[in-house]
């Protein structure tokens, strides 16, 4: 972006919507930041001398004579060091009271890696929690959401997932956060020591909902720049992708777009890859592994953000409640790590893909012995001994309390197909059988 | 399209990747420009015209654009360059060699050659001084990773030629000149190895297109033996996310009895289109036992890059099968999936605010799948030499709804329908191709119905109809007990849903992470099946059902491991012999 020698000043709107402005302005740019009656705003049109700007924080107040100054260039983060340990609003601009951070300045939303620039991801994620390690197995430059339900803890999952990961840094996209929210991976973060390792741009609740367009690139621009230029492993945490998606359609309906599915727009679909394909495993050694979440309304994946979502990342993770051992557990069955194959058995024990098989198979014929039983037939020896295995294998396994390492969870799986079942039953391969099983 | 001077313009309105130009000049549908930003030069492409408004849709950001930017015309449409060295290429959207492009990041306004030019080909004349020569017709051929690459008269070259000169058996790079043809007027036209082509025009340098009859196979059984799909032929993988689309797809690609295979990785993952670039170089054509790399091109425009592109993509890759079908080859082209290239549809129709048809897509988004569709087939060249494009397509119903536009309208285009169901999915029976909505109107085909029992067996068709009614008959059943409950139906109820279960497990079933049961050849796709068959003929004495189900999971067990056994050896025989003595136990 060239720098402008002088700034002109505006000051008459033509037309004025809940969250656009329009003007006669001349020698602007696509994409370009503006400043409106003190508000940062966006072009989003112009036809001939007609501009259209997106006022980040709404119109409310504003007047028609407002003055209006383009800064000749798109919305900008300024990168170094100082970020680490730093909490910023949408703008990039610190709320906890800090300085300014010095460091080079980059556009955000930058371009695509090419895909032949790519490397494989693979690199496993530990994070203790065996309903994920176990089960769904996260690999560095993956990009997985968790599909909860809004009363779930799934901003508790995500932080204890965020500080247990050997990241070098997290970065927290925060959208619509709840003021209480914030003050909880604020608190969380800071309790854990790791402070120094974190770097979040949060739009809570209290701020207006089209400033949280700008947070995934502020965030993943950051990520970029530690995983580039640092060679670092980055961790992003994105919460919550629903509102973000719904901030989108309140923008493409006062522009008067044709809504698609569900009243998003119609390009909800490149709209959310452009965000999830940022995560990446760079040839130079640095990734960017994108963990989001994604709230659904009662459960409905057929909504067309879960939808799009589910086309677009590698897997999703489900929390659910298991009533019997009354815990949150990762649901083993609606869950998936799509690039689990490439480090499970590989760079964890060998018998860890025959050993998470067997198991969510046992915990299957759980459910199935329990439906048996809440309909009032008889149950078998068998179908007993999978209710027993079930629970269990949900305490000391699925529950998301629980922090052991990979090796552990498969022992202690050994211990309860040898506790509850005969290797029969099991029906793991013979040579793994004879080396693990315990009695 | 020939102008003398080109058209320009300038730019007046900017709505994200839609970019309005006031032209001075004649402009035509279609055709390609230029949009100066700085020193980067924008492609773009006119796609409405009103007055002296041209619309174009940008093949990248435009970000910083602003009106008044020059744009100059370049008088032609989008185009592919055709020459030997695609084969093993990656290419975007707009056929820009991804490989040659420097650093991590994609530049905005960087375009590379995707051709060699420097590399020297072995060429072999095939035409001769005197010949009378269309468009199409080869002149010489040179060696492509051992593919006979034809060396052919320039599709755009209207009307009949003679051949002038051919230049001798030798070595040449695509630029050198290899040919002089003259036209009926004694015009001379110097030729070399290299042609375009507009994407969005097929190519049409054939003698006639019959009727799709010969089996394409793919070694994937629930395909190949239910419902097959031809050389030549069209499909459809319909599939909600986590169905397994992208895993049958390059489980396809690699197997299909193809010479050439294209991939168009359309607005989808990048990871996916990174396992293809890594896998690819490691594995053996299970035919040629060369790498697969030498014979698939790949064309990968992933959900992250610009989208106008991505609609390009799917063009540019079945302009590049209409090329190498102009040689007489056999070529498979994979798009995954087309919903997103629908997409880029919808984007585009929405910015030029227009009247929407259902779920906010265009009116015409039918025809224009139709026609793509119609653009694959088999063919008889000029020469009478036969060629062919397969075309799958894999289609991400929006919320797994197969009452969407995109599903509905590729129904009517496509002659296979395999649909991937969320119920066999989850219980990992895989792949998920449900075998009693799947459909092949090859199967109707008098042609193909020849065919098929004059190379696989004279009783496959009836073998293969009969197989389907077991399985729907299984399914019936399988309703019957769950709500009669096991006990409130006959045993004969519980013998046919689990003569269903065989056919699902042994013949259905299959292993795409097995060495040997990932690949199953025809002739050992119609052995298995006669085996299933003659089980689901005989009578069993069962006293109560559960026996029926234990009796049979032994008989699918045996079947399985003969699966995994190399057709014909040892183990398989020993498998079969353990099964043919546990039938005997319990025969009538």
């Amino acid at each position: 972006m060239e720098t402008q020698s002088f700034q002109k000043i505006y000051t008459r709107l033509t037309n004025i919507t809940k969250a656009t402005v329009t003007l006669k302005a001349d020698n602007v740019g696509y994409d370009e930041i503006a400043i409106v009656d003190g508000r940062m705003a966006q072009v989003v049109k112009i036809i001939g001398r007609d501009v259209t700007l997106q006022v980040f924080s709404g119109t409310e107040g504003i007047p028609t004579n407002a003055e209006v100054s383009f800064a000749g260039r798109p919305p900008q983060l300024k990168v170094s060091d100082e970020l680490a340990g730093r909490f910023f609003n949408a703008y990039g601009e610190p709320i906890d009271g800090g300085p300014e951070v010095n460091g080079e300045t980059r556009n955000i939303g930058s371009p695509s890696v090419n895909p032949v620039r790519r490397r494989q991801p693979s690199n496993l994620i530990a994070t203790g929690i065996a309903g994920i390690d176990l089960n769904n197995s996260l690999v560095t430059g993956q990009k997985i959401p968790f599909f909860a339900d809004p009363d779930q803890p799934y901003n508790q999952v995500m932080a204890l997932v965020a500080l247990r990961a050997k990241a070098d840094k997290i970065i927290l996209g925060g959208m619509g956060l709840s003021n209480d929210d914030y003050l909880y991976f604020k608190n969380v973060f800071d309790n854990a020591g790791a402070l120094d390792r974190i770097i979040s741009f949060v739009n809570t609740t209290d701020n207006p909902p089209v400033e949280r367009l700008l947070v995934p690139d502020m965030a993943l621009t950051a990520a970029e720049y530690f995983a580039v230029d640092k060679n670092e492993a980055v961790l992003v945490l994105l919460t919550d992708m629903t509102l973000y998606a719904d901030a989108l359609s309140i923008v493409s309906n006062r522009m008067d777009q044709i809504p698609s599915k569900d009243s998003m727009p119609g390009s909800l679909y490149s709209d959310l890859a452009r965000i999830y394909e940022k995560a990446v495993q760079f040839p130079t050694g640095g990734s960017i592994t994108i963990i989001a979440v994604t709230t659904l309304s009662g459960g409905d994946i057929t909504h067309a953000i879960p939808d799009n979502t589910g086309y677009i990342t590698e897997g999703q993770l489900f929390l659910r409640r298991d009533s019997e051992i009354g815990k949150v557990i990762v649901d083993p069955f609606r869950s998936l790590s799509r690039l689990k194959q490439l480090v499970i058995g590989k760079q964890t024990r060998e018998d860890h893909p025959q050993v998470m098989n067997a198991a969510i198979r046992l915990f299957a014929d759980s459910v199935n012995a329990r439906t048996k039983l809440e309909n009032g037939f008889d149950l078998t020896d068998y179908d007993e001994r999978t209710l027993e295995f079930a629970r269990e294998y949900s305490l000391k396994l699925l529950a998301i309390d629980v922090n052991v390492d990979t090796d552990t969870m498969l022992d202690i799986s050994w211990e309860l197909f040898g506790k509850f079942f005969s290797k029969a039953e099991v029906a793991i391969r013979e040579n793994l059988v004879q080396k693990f099983w315990k009695n | 399209m020939e102008r003398k001077d080109k058209t320009t313009g300038s730019v007046t309105g900017i709505i994200a990747n839609l970019v309005i130009v006031e032209v001075n000049g004649p402009v035509a549908q279609n055709e390609i420009c230029f949009i100066t930003l700085g020193d980067e030069q924008l492609m773009a492409e006119v796609i409405k015209v009103v007055g002296k408004n041209a619309y174009v849709q940008v093949f990248e950001s435009t970000r910083g654009l602003k009106p008044g930017s020059k744009v100059e015309f370049q008088g032609h449409l989008l185009e592919v360059t055709l020459g030997p060295g695609i084969l093993s290429r990656n290419y975007d959207g707009l056929q820009n060699d991804l490989d040659k492009m420097e650093g991590i990041f994609l530049k905005r306004g960087e375009y590379t050659d995707p051709l060699n030019r420097e590399k020297l080909w072995d060429f072999k004349p095939l035409a001769k001084p005197g010949d009378r020569v269309i468009a199409g017709d080869w002149l010489g051929e040179v060696n492509e990773n051992d593919m006979p690459h034809k060396i052919m008269v320039p599709f755009k070259m209207e009307g009949s030629y003679w051949v002038k000169k051919v230049v001798p058996e030798g070595q040449y790079t695509v630029n050198d000149k290899i040919a002089v043809i003259e036209d009926e007027e004694g015009k001379e036209f110097e030729l070399d190895m290299v042609q375009k082509w507009p994407v969005k025009i097929a190519i049409k340098a054939y003698r006639e297109k019959p009727r799709p009859f010969r089996l394409l196979e793919t070694g994937v059984r629930c395909m190949d033996t239910l419902n097959p799909i031809t050389e030549g032929g069209t499909g459809f993988i319909p599939g909600p996310f986590g169905t397994g689309k992208t895993v049958l797809q390059h489980a396809i690609s690699k197997q299909a009895e193809a010479d050439i295979v294209i991939i168009s990785a359309c607005g989808e993952r990048a990871n996916e289109v990174v396992e293809i670039f890594y896998e690819f170089p490691e594995l053996d054509d299970p035919r040629t036992g060369k790498k697969l790399t030498e014979r698939t091109i790949i064309i990968a425009n992933t959900s992250n890059m610009p989208v106008a592109a991505r609609e390009a993509s799917v063009y540019t890759a079945m302009t590049i099968g209409e090329y190498y079908r102009s040689m007489g080859l056999r070529v498979l082209m994979m798009a995954d999936s087309t919903s997103r290239w629908a997409q880029a549809l919808r984007e585009m129709s929405n910015r030029l605010e227009e009247l929407p048809g259902p779920d906010a897509f265009p009116m015409d988004l039918s025809a224009i799948i139709s026609n793509f569709y119609s653009r694959a087939g088999y063919v008889y060249l000029n020469n009478g030499k036969p060629g062919s494009i397969t075309f799958i397509g894999t289609v991400s119903p929006a919320g797994g709804n197969l009452k969407e536009p995109v599903t509905e309208s590729t129904r009517k285009a496509a002659r296979c329908f395999y649909g991937l169901s969320q119920a066999r999915a989850d219980s990992k029976r895989y792949p998920a191709i449900d075998p009693i909505d799947s459909y092949s109107k090859y199967l109707e085909y008098p042609e193909v119905q020849e065919y098929l029992e004059k190379n696989v067996s004279d009783h496959w068709l009836s073998d293969v109809l009969h197989a389907k009614d077991i399985l729907y008959r299984g399914k019936e059943a399988q309703e019957q007990i769950n709500i009669l409950g096991d006990d409130g139906v006959p045993i004969s109820f519980h013998e046919r849903y689990w003569k269903s279960e065989l056919i699902d497990f042994v013949i259905l079933q299959q292993d795409a992470f097995d060495k040997i049961d990932a690949v199953t050849p025809i002739k050992r796709q119609q052995y298995m099946l006669s085996k299933v068959l003659d089980v689901t003929e005989m009578s069993f004495r069962f006293d109560n059902f559960e026996a029926v189900g234990s009796y049979f999971k032994q008989i699918i067990n045996l079947f399985k491991q003969m699966n995994y056994s190399e057709f014909g050896s040892g183990q398989f025989e020993r498998y079969e012999g353990e099964l043919q003595a546990l039938l005997k136990e319990r025969m009538n």
